[in-house]
């Protein structure tokens, strides 16, 4: 059968779960509970099976629940195209996180090979008219859920960099050394580059063409102004060795996929999405989303896992069916929060029902039918 | 919580710090220590006593060695005029072991990294250079990780070499981020037959 889907989830005093355990089918997930009931904390446990530091980009160690500290571990079943697999991450107090793929430990790399998962948060809202640095991350993700690889080839350049930029600040004058790293940065660059324009390729080429409720969006790259960025690797490494001076004046490399930014446009519209209305912004984004489910859902063979932090709320009552019915024909394991259980109501028996509540500090998590 | 006598519990302090033991396991291994104090508790004593008094590094190319000069720059048979530069000793071993490599090598120490204020003076690039032209080196293999710092490093020295040697590297069957001490013998032998002159 071609889906995806957790089958188990298990949180140990992660954040507010001090012990839930769940039992899913492949049906979409609604959440509902109280604010600080402990949603978002089961969504932010999903989105550690994918590589990086998850949906809130938190540290391992602010992860584990308060006040005992001891360590945490989220553990998951997975149906992946008919396989089963079991992953476990955890981490002790004052260690890294750690990852065991069907009982071996393996790099966050790996997740990618047997599970894909996307992720849409209130506080992404704010990205379009918010920095660069913000859009480049979302776009990165984008390309890292289509081609594995990307998250790789993208520590690799920020590496680079920042052994770069290390010697720019120490006023080190070695320029075989900088030559060296340029190398590196260049050759992991023009594949950062090569990644990024491939995945808005890939989304450009399954967004629906018809005007629906969730409007198309154009994207595409752009750098600072009078900023050129080559795309070939020989092109790219000429272009950083002639900014070194420049770069030695900053403290920091001045030309680079790290300067790059994305920039979306309301299609049918032509209004740039910074300018749009934050209703209109948010169906962008919701609709870059699911083009990015329907492209893996081609190229993987099923559909990832959605993780949609509030997303019921902000829409009106038309949209959030259409959010529904997209759900369902993509056949997307999509976990859903809001504070009320009846956002959910036109889902009826096509969903599975999780009332989080907090009790005596800890989150407690009840199946409803 | 001190439950073995200072002097036990110091030993288990000390062992609980070498790689791959913890607490539990430095205690486990120097109760074993004791219970067989005759047999393995003394004679590793003296061995270790031995190794403390003699190991030091290669003057030449950085192996553990028990004298100035390891065994394989002291070798004759080994200068061929092939050097192999690796990351590190347990590098150097892993390409013995494989029992491929008739030439000599040269150990970093490290890689080249500005953040771990690693340069190249750290690494015994200096060193290098002036054993071309001392032991007639005619190819130079890099066998250095393919991470950004390892490769960064082939860079490096592969340009502080150009014209004045042949240059080659591992072919590329070594995995991204791989090291060389995790390769099986197998893989280190195709890596270095299929080697590329850059
Ligand atoms: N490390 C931690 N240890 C214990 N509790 C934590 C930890 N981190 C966060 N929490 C608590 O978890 C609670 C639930 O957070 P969560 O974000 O999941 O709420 P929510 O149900 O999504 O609420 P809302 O509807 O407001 O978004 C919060 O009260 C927060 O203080
Ligand atoms: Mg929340
Ligand atoms: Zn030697």
């Amino acid at each position: 059968m071609s889906r995806l889907f957790l089958k188990a989830l298990s949180l140990s005093h992660f954040r507010s779960h001090r012990a839930t355990r769940l039992a899913l089918d492949h049906r979409p997930v609604a959440i509902f509970g109280a604010n600080g009931a402990g949603k978002t904390n089961i969504l932010e446990a999903i989105s550690l099976l994918s590589p990086g530091r998850g949906l809130r980009r938190a540290a391992a160690g602010e992860m584990a629940r308060r006040p005992e500290e001891v360590g945490w571990k989220v553990t998951a079943a997975l149906d992946s195209l008919g396989q089963h697999h079991e992953i476990e991450t955890w981490a002790e107090p004052g260690q890294a996180r750690q990852l065991r793929i069907d009982g071996k430990t393996a790099p966050q790399a790996e997740l990618g090979r047997i599970a894909r998962i996307l992720w849409l948060t209130p506080a992404m809202d704010r990205l379009w008219t918010e920095g660069a640095e913000g859009r480049r991350r979302f776009l990165d993700r984008i390309a890292l859920s289509l081609f594995p690889e990307h998250g790789d080839i993208a520590l690799r350049y920020e590496r680079a960099m920042r052994e770069r930029n290390r010697l720019l600040r120490d006023g080190v004058r070695d320029g075989r050394w900088y030559e060296a790293l340029e190398a590196q940065m260049a050759s992991a660059g023009a594949a950062l580059l090569a990644g990024r324009r491939a995945a808005i390729a890939r989304l450009a080429a399954v967004q629906p063409r018809a005007e629906g409720p969730f409007p198309a969006a154009t994207l595409s790259l752009e750098t600072p102004e009078g900023e050129a960025l080559p795309d070939s690797e020989r092109a790219l490494a000429a272009a950083i060795a002639r900014s070194r001076p420049r770069d030695m004046a900053a403290g920091r490399s001045l030309i680079g996929p790290h300067r790059q930014d994305l920039v979306a446009v309301y299609a049918a519209k032509a209004v740039p999405a910074r300018d749009c209305s934050t209703g209109e912004q948010k169906a962008l984004l919701i609709s870059l989303i699911l083009a990015n489910a329907r492209a893996i859902a081609e190229d993987f063979g099923a559909p990832p896992i959605l993780l949609l932090d509030e997303v019921a709320a902000h829409l009106d009552a038309q949209r959030r069916a259409a959010l529904f019915a997209e759900i369902l024909a993509l056949g997307a394991q999509a976990w859903m929060t809001g504070t009320g259980e009846e956002l959910f109501d036109e889902l009826g028996e096509k969903a599975q029902r999780l009332e989080v509540r907090e009790a005596q500090g800890q989150s407690l998590v009840e199946m409803r039918d | 919580m001190a439950d073995a006598p200072q002097e036990i519990e110091a030993l288990i302090d000390m062992m609980a710090r070498l790689p791959g033991l913890g607490p539990r396991s430095a205690r486990r291994a120097v109760l074993h220590l004791i219970a067989r104090r005759g047999q393995l508790l003394a004679p590793l004593a003296q061995a270790m006593q031995a190794v403390a008094e003699t190991a030091r590094e290669c003057l030449n190319c950085g192996n553990i060695a028990t004298a100035d000069i390891c065994p394989i720059c002291a070798s004759e048979a080994r200068a061929n005029g092939e050097l192999c530069v690796v990351e590190d000793v347990a590098d150097l071993w892993a390409m013995e072991r494989a029992g491929v490599f008739r030439g000599r090598y040269h150990v970093l120490g490290g890689t080249l990294s500005a953040l771990d204020s690693i340069g190249p003076e750290e690494l015994r690039i200096p060193r290098l250079l002036d054993r071309i032209e001392a032991e007639n080196i005619t190819e130079v293999i890099l066998a250095l990780n393919a991470t950004v710092d390892g490769q960064t490093t082939a860079h490096y020295i592969a340009d502080a070499l150009e014209g004045r040697v042949r240059v080659s590297s591992l072919a590329q069957g070594v995995p991204v981020g791989g090291e060389l001490d995790y390769l099986d013998d197998g893989t280190i032998t195709a890596a270095l037959r299929a080697r590329k002159t850059l």
